[in-house]
């Protein structure tokens, strides 16, 4: 008869709660840097945001206690992603019709998705190593060294593999019938994934890409050697083909500085920088799930 | 009749659409080739930048340590080994947590709502770039874990790989921010081969009376074991190729010791540091240590897709 109640002491019982413990302390420990992480920058990082940071240039680094503010960083990230983007969405999402769209799961197809796969494996430094040896060095671009376009190249390459493969997904999972019915009533191929596989596809697709961009955003390794970085405003058109600052630099350059002033400038960088990829991060997510809801009514 | 026929005969795609089709294809086969372009591109350009320097060192380049532009005597073994340790080492550390976390998340310890937010926590850490965390890990793990690391040395320095004085950013904290980078990959990794294991396994191991974690270690982890290993594959590349977080904490010292605690080195982050600033043989030589992180990702890369393939299918 008792054998039928749940026993406390029975050893099998003992040894689940103690794993079920181990696992509850696991995933706390997961949580804790992202909590310690965002309360720490938003702190130290929020405090340092005034108009004035957002507008000016950076003073060079000294032991002068004004480090000025970090506008040609800002304006330079959203360049240097907005040329990234440029590169990398049409390829990518022209890739990902391919490969979903035209391609009969043969050799080629197969080859391209472990390539891409295997693009998305190659550390974010070769990329910049890449870009270095193939522009930078050789001065392909007008004779400029480093310019902010080759930087932005760098970052295509790591932005193209997420581009084509949620592409490539999204559309998989376009129902057939859409694509059948607008054959059937006569449309070409071309217009099919125009007019309808990709508009359907559309907000997989975008969800994916922006996220990709928010990645690239923050990546340093590829803009190290190919962007460089710069203390001063970019002016016009012909600055792309200079030398231009980036947020994820001046964290890095400032981190290392030893002084007070310039570690600010990079915490409040990091403010900026986590909070815009945090914030498209949590929108995507939440848009995500309003979806899925949607579909399930 | 004969009317609706040459009606139907007239509605023939005219030659302009049928060239725009044809140039549509086209242009997405050819942007798709683009990948392959690139890889085959970044391969050939790292190989054939250090030529150079490998027809002179040879293979001694990966056994020696002496980096010395002023000599030009170069060798990348402290470079390599700081790359394979801090990897291995942050992967020992993060498989375990990681699992832990994925079956917290996959098992109903905790409320739906619970377990999705921890989940999404844990891939929000993979959204911060990893220069972010350098600067957390310079700032605030770096004191926070001083005292740890002094009583480390004190109590273990016996032991050759804690046989320094702690003195700033050494390989340790490299290794623990790793961890940091790691676990989100490893977690929803682990969560979704987890999550695709049939309840069927699971309901027939209760049904013949094993507890919960009889059934999630002799059941579930192994049937998931294909799964998480693909995972763990893939975190070991990225832990390879992580830059910033690493360059920024890891005190970029050549000279070579067993000891953690000591300043160390990674390919990546003597690429980091030297590439801008390198001319002649120097440059040469970083391709090298390029080329060797390279072939290092790629085959654990290759690996692990070659893993999720084989395995993928089998429920």
């Amino acid at each position: 008869m008792n054998s039928l109640y749940y026993q406390k002491r029975l050893s099998r019982n003992i040894g689940d709660k103690f794993f079920t413990s181990l696992s509850v302390i696991c995933a706390l420990i997961a949580i804790l840097p992202l909590i310690f992480l965002v309360t720490y920058i938003l702190i130290k990082g929020g405090s340092q945001i005034t108009p004035e940071l957002l507008t000016l240039e950076p003073n060079p680094p000294g032991d002068d206690l004004d480090a000025g503010g970090i506008n040609p960083a800002l304006i330079g990230t959203l360049i240097i992603t907005t040329i990234a983007s440029i590169i990398a969405i049409p390829v990518g999402v022209g890739g990902g019709i391919y490969l979903a769209e035209y391609s009969k799961g043969g050799a080629f197809s197969r080859f391209i998705r472990f390539g891409v796969n295997v693009l998305a494996g190659v550390p974010s430094i070769i990329a910049g190593v890449f870009i270095y040896a193939l522009i930078v060095s050789t001065k392909i671009l007008f004779g400029s060294m480093y310019s902010g376009l080759a930087g932005g190249m760098a970052l295509s390459i790591l932005m193209l593999p997420t581009v084509i493969k949620t592409t490539d997904e999204g559309l998989k999972l376009v129902p057939n019938e859409l694509r059948y019915a607008s054959l059937g009533v006569g449309a070409s191929m071309y217009t099919t994934i125009l007019k309808v596989t990709l508009p359907s596809a559309f907000r997989s697709i975008a969800t994916g890409v922006v996220l990709g961009i928010a990645r690239a955003a923050g990546e340093t390794a590829p803009l190290i050697f190919t962007a460089l970085f710069s203390y001063y405003y970019i002016t016009g058109f012909g600055d792309l083909f200079y030398e231009m600052g980036s947020l994820a630099v001046l964290i890095y350059n400032f981190a290392l500085e030893p002084y007070d002033a310039q570690n600010k400038l990079a915490w409040a960088a990091s403010f900026i920088l986590v909070l815009s990829i945090l914030s498209v991060n949590i929108f995507s997510r939440i848009l995500a799930a309003f979806t899925e809801k949607t579909k399930r009514v | 009749m004969e009317e609706k026929l040459t009606l139907f005969k007239n509605r023939k795609r005219f030659g302009i659409e049928k060239n725009i089709d044809i140039i549509f294809k086209n242009t997405a086969l050819v942007l798709s080739s683009f990948v392959a372009i690139i890889l085959l591109g970044i391969i050939l350009v790292v190989f054939f930048q250090s030529f150079e320097s490998f027809s002179r060192y040879g293979l001694k380049f990966l056994v020696t340590s002496e980096w010395n532009p002023v000599k030009d005597e170069y060798g990348a073994f402290t470079a390599i080994y700081g790359t394979l340790v801090t990897s291995f080492l942050s992967l020992l550390i993060t498989i375990p947590l990681g699992v832990g976390t994925a079956i917290f998340i996959t098992e109903d310890f905790v409320p739906k709502v619970f377990r999705e937010i921890i989940g999404s926590f844990v891939e929000l850490l993979a959204a911060i770039p990893s220069v972010v965390l350098g600067l957390w890990a310079i700032f605030v793990m770096e004191p926070f874990f001083r005292t740890f690391f002094v009583f480390l040395h004190n109590f273990f320095g016996w032991i050759p790989l804690f046989s320094t004085e702690p003195t700033g950013r050494n390989s340790l904290l490299a290794i623990l921010i790793l961890v940091v980078m790691l676990l989100p990959i490893v977690t929803s990794i682990a969560r979704d081969s987890l999550n695709q294991v049939p309840k069927k396994l699971r309901n027939a191991a209760y049904g013949i009376g094993a507890s919960r974690w009889k059934t999630i270690f002799s059941v579930i982890l192994p049937a998931a074991l294909s799964g998480i290993m693909a995972g763990v594959l893939l975190a070991l590349g990225r832990a390879m190729g992580e830059t910033m977080a690493v360059t920024m904490i890891i005190g970029n010292s050549n000279a070579f010791s067993w000891s953690l605690l000591s300043p160390g080195y990674t390919i990546s982050s003597m690429l980091a540091n030297q590439f801008g600033e390198a001319d002649g043989s120097q440059v040469s030589s970083l391709f090298y240590a390029a080329f060797v992180l390279m072939i290092l990702s790629l085959v654990v890369n290759i690996f692990a897709q070659w893993l999720v393939k084989k395995f993928s299918l089998k429920y």
